[in-house]
């Protein structure tokens, strides 16, 4: 037996250990892992009625991966343009709302992170509350506050600043807005731990040492902060890429994202094959764009877990 | 040495809330001179530190710099450098970017700040240890680090807060002569914040002994051991043995106590008490333990004291003898060690003799926590 695991046993005892193991053993391999295992495997099948099954036409195949980059077979173009476009449309805009987010969050997780005091917690309640709501829910009260004649354009409208309605759906900000928000907490919790074990007086140092607040961020708190940010964006980017209930209820009517593509082609058309190969080259895009970003910013992957 | 940048105190006050941290301080430090503030633990003086370094704004009064008022002016902007209690390296920055912080805010080329930085390296003798992290180094050395960074910015001011607090005796020791050293070949003005009395009395020109937010006194180390001007003053700087009483006549620079316990004793006044100590007032007396010498047995008179042993140690350069004293507290007497041979008094009433030039009255105040 390997000495953390003897070293683990001994901790808890041996009745303990083994409930805790099984139970983790459970959760990454039974629920995680066989699963995924499963929709690989679907991928590289054919979409076959349930009598063939097992049959001699069910071989493996590369034909839902080629679907993704060539279209149907004699189609008119040469490329799947339309899912491509929606696929990398995808990568783009949740990027940008990792990006818009952390721009959003960091200010405020370092004024809780540096501010003493029971105000502090209070603020954290007021952000943790909303998300007692269920995510559809507050979909939609975003739908409200975006919509024709939702709270906005009566606002702006009556105000006489706009003539005619703004469409912040059809232009995807109530989509932005939406994923935004869904992930907010997500961002900022990661960056507060961090910075609030950061010494305030590393931040006075900067500055009796001449620093304008700008360096002090880029020099101390965000090198500092850094296994929090990355912890952040990697969460938001990865579940922005993944969100389905926000742009299905947000998004304008020619805004696809590649998880709706996904969710027709498992329950619209029944081809679950083709809907995992989707899946599959959704989740395998991510995370190699996510070990990108990691080596890019020398990131270890031990930082993520702060 | 240059005649350096000076700093000064006036009528400063500084509250938080219905506390006064700082009342009414007026300082004057010479350019150029180690300048401590001495003091318990909550005294007031790192506020006075962070009021002269510009993260504090004084509720009353004025912090000079080289005679220009600092109202409004921000730390960034100030002509000072604040060694801290715990440093405050930046840990993910090597040394040498560490030390030349300063420089890079200002936009100083990264081979200017490499060479700036092994100067100062050099000084600190740590020479090639640019390019390791602050914690890869030892306690001693990580203080000198943080001090060849704060000199790097080439302020006129250094403040340093209980710098050494964290090293161990040792190291501590060995730092004082090494700060000291170095303040005098920089010739820059230190003002440096303890509440170790040792390191105050070796390394300072002038001292600031405070209380409560309020300086007692500033004077030269010897001054304030020899001639403390309040009971604070005498008890918080070094032992000291007090008697209490009543000033019972006062004769020029000496006066006559009648002590609770040990009967009339004479003493001189302390310089900043002259004048002022009137007949009738309630005194404290204060005899360091070195000051006593055991007398022949029998003798009596206004600058003998007996009083029964209750213990003795013998502690190597000095042999201790402890006795009844005043309020429950003891009377400490050191004999020191010229290898002669000593006898032991327990239980023994003993008489002890003082010069009356070297026993000190002031007016009965507060006196230092044990």
């Amino acid at each position: 037996m390997p000495s953390f695991l003897k070293e683990f046993f001994n901790r808890n005892g041996t009745g303990m250990g083994l409930t805790i193991l099984g139970l983790v053993l459970f959760w990454t391999i039974g629920l995680i892992i066989l699963p995924q295992l499963s929709m690989l495997d679907f991928s590289f099948r054919p979409n076959l009625p349930p009598p063939e099954i097992g049959g001699p036409k069910d071989v493996y195949t590369l034909e839902n991966y080629k679907y993704l980059i060539y279209g149907p077979e004699g189609g008119s173009q040469d490329y799947n343009t339309v899912d491509l476009r929606v696929f990398f449309r995808t990568l783009v805009a949740a990027v940008c709302v990792t990006i818009f987010n952390l721009i959003l969050c960091y200010p405020i997780a370092y004024y809780l992170g540096q501010s003493k005091g029971s105000h502090i917690r209070i603020f954290a309640i007021m952000l943790i509350i909303p998300y007692w709501i269920n995510e559809i829910l507050r979909a939609f009260a975003l739908r409200i506050i975006f919509g024709e004649t939702g709270v906005l354009n009566t606002l702006f409208t009556g105000l006489g600043i706009w003539d005619t309605p703004f469409d912040f759906i059809r232009n995807d900000i109530a989509l932005y807005a939406g994923l935004g928000y869904a992930y907010i907490l997500l961002m900022i919790f990661p960056i507060y731990n961090v910075i609030e074990s950061l010494d305030r007086n590393q931040i006075e140092a900067a500055r009796d040492l001449g620093a304008p607040w700008w360096r002090i961020h880029w020099r101390v708190v965000i090198p500092y902060a850094k296994p929090g940010i990355s912890s952040g964006c990697t969460m938001v980017f990865m579940l922005s890429a993944g969100a389905l209930a926000a742009p299905q209820i947000l998004g304008g009517p020619s805004s696809l994202w590649f998880t709706q593509l996904i969710y027709q082609q498992f329950n619209d058309n029944n081809d679950w094959p083709q809907g995992a190969a989707y899946a599959v080259v959704l989740l395998v895009t991510c995370i190699l764009f996510v070990l990108a970003m990691m080596r890019l910013f020398k990131v270890n992957m031990g930082d993520i877990g702060k | 040495m240059s005649a350096g940048i000076g700093v000064d105190l006036e009528n400063l006050w500084i509250r938080f809330g219905d506390f006064v941290a700082v009342r009414d301080a007026n300082v004057h430090i010479n350019g150029g001179d180690f300048f401590s503030f001495l003091g318990p633990s909550g005294c007031g003086k790192t506020t006075i530190l962070r009021a002269v370094s510009g993260f504090l704004e004084p509720s009353e009064g004025n912090v000079l710099i080289g005679g220009k008022n600092m109202k409004g002016i921000g730390p960034n902007k100030r002509p000072t450098a604040l060694i801290f209690q715990n440093l405050a390296l930046f840990p993910l920055m090597k040394v040498w970017e560490n030390i030349t912080f300063s420089m890079e805010i200002k936009g100083a080329s990264a081979a200017e700040r490499r060479k700036r930085a092994d100067e100062l390296l050099d000084m600190i003798a740590l020479p090639g240890q640019g390019d390791k992290l602050p914690s890869e180094l030892s306690g001693g050395q990580r203080q000198r680090v943080a001090i060849a960074r704060a000199l790097c910015a080439k302020p006129d001011v250094l403040l340093l807060d209980e710098p050494l607090s964290a090293l161990d005796l040792k190291l501590r020791q060995h730092m004082r002569t090494e700060l000291r050293e170095i303040q005098q070949r920089v010739g820059i003005t230190f003002i440096y914040i303890t509440h170790d009395q040792g390191e105050a009395l070796t390394m300072s020109d002038n001292i600031a002994v405070m209380r409560a937010g309020v300086i007692d006194q500033i004077a030269d180390g010897k001054t304030i051991y020899n001639d403390p001007a309040t009971a604070f003053a005498a008890s918080f700087v070094g032992e000291n043995n007090v008697f209490r009483g009543k000033a019972k006549r006062v004769m020029g620079d000496e006066a006559l106590i009648a002590t609770n316990r040990s009967g009339e004793l004479v003493a001189r006044i302390s310089t900043a008490n002259r004048g002022k100590l009137a007949e009738g007032d309630d005194a404290m007396m204060f005899i360091r333990p070195e000051a006593f010498s055991v007398a022949p047995e029998g003798a009596s008179g206004d600058h003998f004291v007996t009083a029964r042993v209750t213990h003795e140690e013998f502690e190597g350069n000095v042999f201790n003898i402890f006795t009844e004293g005043d309020g429950g507290k003891e009377i400490k007497v050191s004999i020191p060690n010229h290898g002669q041979s000593f006898k032991d008094h327990t239980g023994q009433n003993i008489t002890l003799e003082y010069d009356t030039r070297n026993a000190v009255v002031v007016p009965a105040g507060e006196l230092a926590a044990e």
